[in-house]
């Protein structure tokens, strides 16, 4: 059974339909590719995804311990406590926090306290802050940014500010992990070290992870399946060698650097 | 009881020896009663400015209506008071004040804090300006005459208690799971509802909690001056109260507390030039806004000056 279904996915914006009738399937454990030209509708597929948008029509299911669950519609939030986290194109970092802070305030919906355990400071609290911090310093681990826990996160490199943000959705505890171009402004160096920690944490986590890219190198690299959106229409789907030679995907980018 | 570590028996101390110290200056009149007024509106005015900082400085949402919530605890507080003309009176009418106060926090806010920025403040200080209202045209609160002769409990015990009150129940707050999800909205809205934080419900908590705060400081207030009418908690007293949390730093506590005391101090000591004194404090603030316009202490907090606590951290 598929971890998550979308079916017929539409999203007009005014005269513009950044995404049509758009079908997409993904398996639990798999890491999937979403590629398409710019303006494709590849982010707006992500904020319909994720509860940013309600879809104009169309439906998003998401199997919730073997029960199909209709998420369309659903706040941000609710749908995150669902289990589906997102990085952002244009990094959307608490900016102004520390970094410890940034994850401390994504790991909130598991916190097991209450409003008056946090004014009276409760043993319950103290327990569960010393958890956080812990869980938290695990999570940093990943990318080597424990000891970078202090720092106030618009401080960081850019690179490093990229990876918090992949911490800081894997600090949600998500099934499914959405990760929206997280090698752009990278070098090709970095961006070979991000590739295997993805697939890394694809098998440590047990996660499931879809990722929009515009580097292909790393897309046919490291995704078993890839989508390929053109004016928000998927015209491919399939293995890498499937779309590398998909004379619509070869057609779309055309005059375009593949 | 893991509260009682190091770091908290120390603040207690400290706490503790401040109270004897001033209370023995105001026993021995090495403070006069002249300055004892200052010193209740100091104390007042922490309330308020640390509670409207929880809204606007930590929250990041816009209000211009605090004077309305303290009206409220101003009322509650006189009118159980003047029926029950004791401390346990007294008491009972802080905690309903600050309850009422609350209750009305939450029932405005849930609408009102979908909206952004200015549409938020207009919509508060609509707010403020509808409590106000009622309260004229109320029988019990008797109109624009106001009440008076309200008994005065309020004395140095009690605004230190709860004013120490507020400061560490924000304090713990705002170092809580729930007050970083608050900050978090001021940080990026978007990026914290996508973190999922309910952004309603914890805007609606902290708006619910700074009314609380703004409902006590209302209540001291009332009990202190003896009289209270409806024009005292207009507009001009919720600028006052958002110039002290500017004026202190947006998301600094104890900017508040700092730019509570000097506010206080400086018009105590202008009330001799009457005339002047509105033109003096008003170049001070355009002048702490042109050269600090994040206020005083920006977002810094006292603690953050001793980095034992993070030393500490780092050995576990
Ligand atoms: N909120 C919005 N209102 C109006 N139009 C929008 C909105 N969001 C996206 N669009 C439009 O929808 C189309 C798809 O945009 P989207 O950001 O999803 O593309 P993309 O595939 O992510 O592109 P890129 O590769 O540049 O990130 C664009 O034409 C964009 O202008
Ligand atoms: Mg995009």
């Amino acid at each position: 059974m598929s971890l998550l279904t979308v079916e017929k996915l539409t999203k007009s914006f005014g005269g513009l339909t950044a995404v049509s009738n758009a079908n997409m399937h993904i398996e639990k454990g798999e890491l999937i590719g979403l590629i398409g030209p710019n303006g494709a509708g590849k982010t707006t597929f992500f904020n319909l995804l994720t509860g940013v948008y309600a879809p104009t029509s169309g439906s998003i299911k998401l199997d919730v311990n073997g029960e199909k669950k209709e998420i369309s519609g659903l706040k941000p939030y609710h749908v995150t406590k669902i289990g589906l986290a997102r990085t952002f194109q244009n990094i959307r970092l608490f900016k102004d926090l520390t970094v410890l802070d940034n994850i401390r305030i994504a790991m909130h919906q598991n916190v097991d306290y209450k409003l008056p355990s946090a004014l009276f400071r409760s043993n319950k609290y103290y327990e569960e802050e010393e958890r956080l911090k812990k869980e938290a310093e695990e999570l940093l681990d990943i990318f080597k940014l424990t000891h970078k826990k202090h720092e106030i996160a618009k401080n960081l490199p850019y690179g490093e500010q990229r990876h918090l943000e992949i911490v800081r959705a894997m600090a949600t505890k998500p099934v499914l992990l959405l990760l929206d171009e997280p090698a752009a402004g990278m070098n090709p160096n970095e961006t070979v070290q991000l590739t295997e920690t993805i697939a890394k944490i694809r098998d440590e986590f047990d996660l499931t992870i879809l990722l929009i890219e515009h580097d292909m190198s790393l897309v046919m690299k490291i995704c078993e399946r890839i989508y390929v959106l053109d004016y928000g229409t998927m015209i491919a789907s399939g293995k890498p060698e499937e779309i590398k030679n998909n004379k619509r995907v070869i057609e779309a980018y055309l005059g375009e650097d593949v | 009881m893991k509260v009682l570590n190091k770091r908290n028996i120390l603040t207690l101390i400290i706490i503790v020896a401040i109270y004897a110290l001033v209370q023995v200056l105001i026993t021995t009149k090495v403070i006069s009663s002249f300055y004892e007024i200052t010193i209740a509106t100091i104390c007042i005015n922490i309330i308020l400015a640390v509670s409207l900082n929880l809204v606007t400085g930590f929250t990041g949402q816009f209000s211009l209506g605090h004077a309305g919530f303290m009206s409220i605890g101003a009322y509650a507080g006189a009118l159980v008071n003047m029926s029950m003309k004791s401390t346990t009176g007294f008491l009972i009418g802080i905690i309903l004040g600050a309850i009422v106060a609350a209750i009305v926090g939450i029932i405005i806010g849930i609408p009102t804090l979908r909206l952004k920025g200015d549409y938020l403040a207009i919509a508060t200080l609509g707010m403020a300006e509808i409590i106000r209202v009622v309260f004229l045209n109320m029988e019990i609160t008797n109109g624009a005459a106001g009440l008076n002769g309200i008994p005065r409990f309020t004395n140095w015990l009690w605004l230190y208690v709860f004013t120490v009150l507020t400061l560490i129940l924000i304090s713990n707050f705002v170092k809580s799971s729930q007050g970083r999800a608050c900050i978090s909205i001021r940080e990026d809205e978007i990026a914290a509802e996508s973190m999922g934080i309910n952004t309603t419900r914890y805007k609606v908590m902290a708006f619910a909690l700074g009314a609380f705060f703004a409902g006590i400081a209302g209540a001291l207030y009332s009990s202190y001056f003896y009289f209270i009418n409806p024009t005292m908690f207009g507009f001009q007293k919720s600028i006052d109260i958002l110039v002290i949390v500017v004026f202190g730093g947006l998301g600094s506590m104890t900017g508040s507390v700092i730019a509570a005391v000097l506010l206080a101090v400086i018009t105590t000591l202008l009330q001799s030039l009457s005339s002047l004194r509105m033109i003096i404090y008003a170049l001070l603030l355009i002048v702490i806004m042109l050269f600090r316009p994040q206020g005083l202490l920006g977002t810094k907090e006292i603690t953050d000056m001793f980095k034992f606590g993070k030393k500490y951290e780092r050995v576990e």
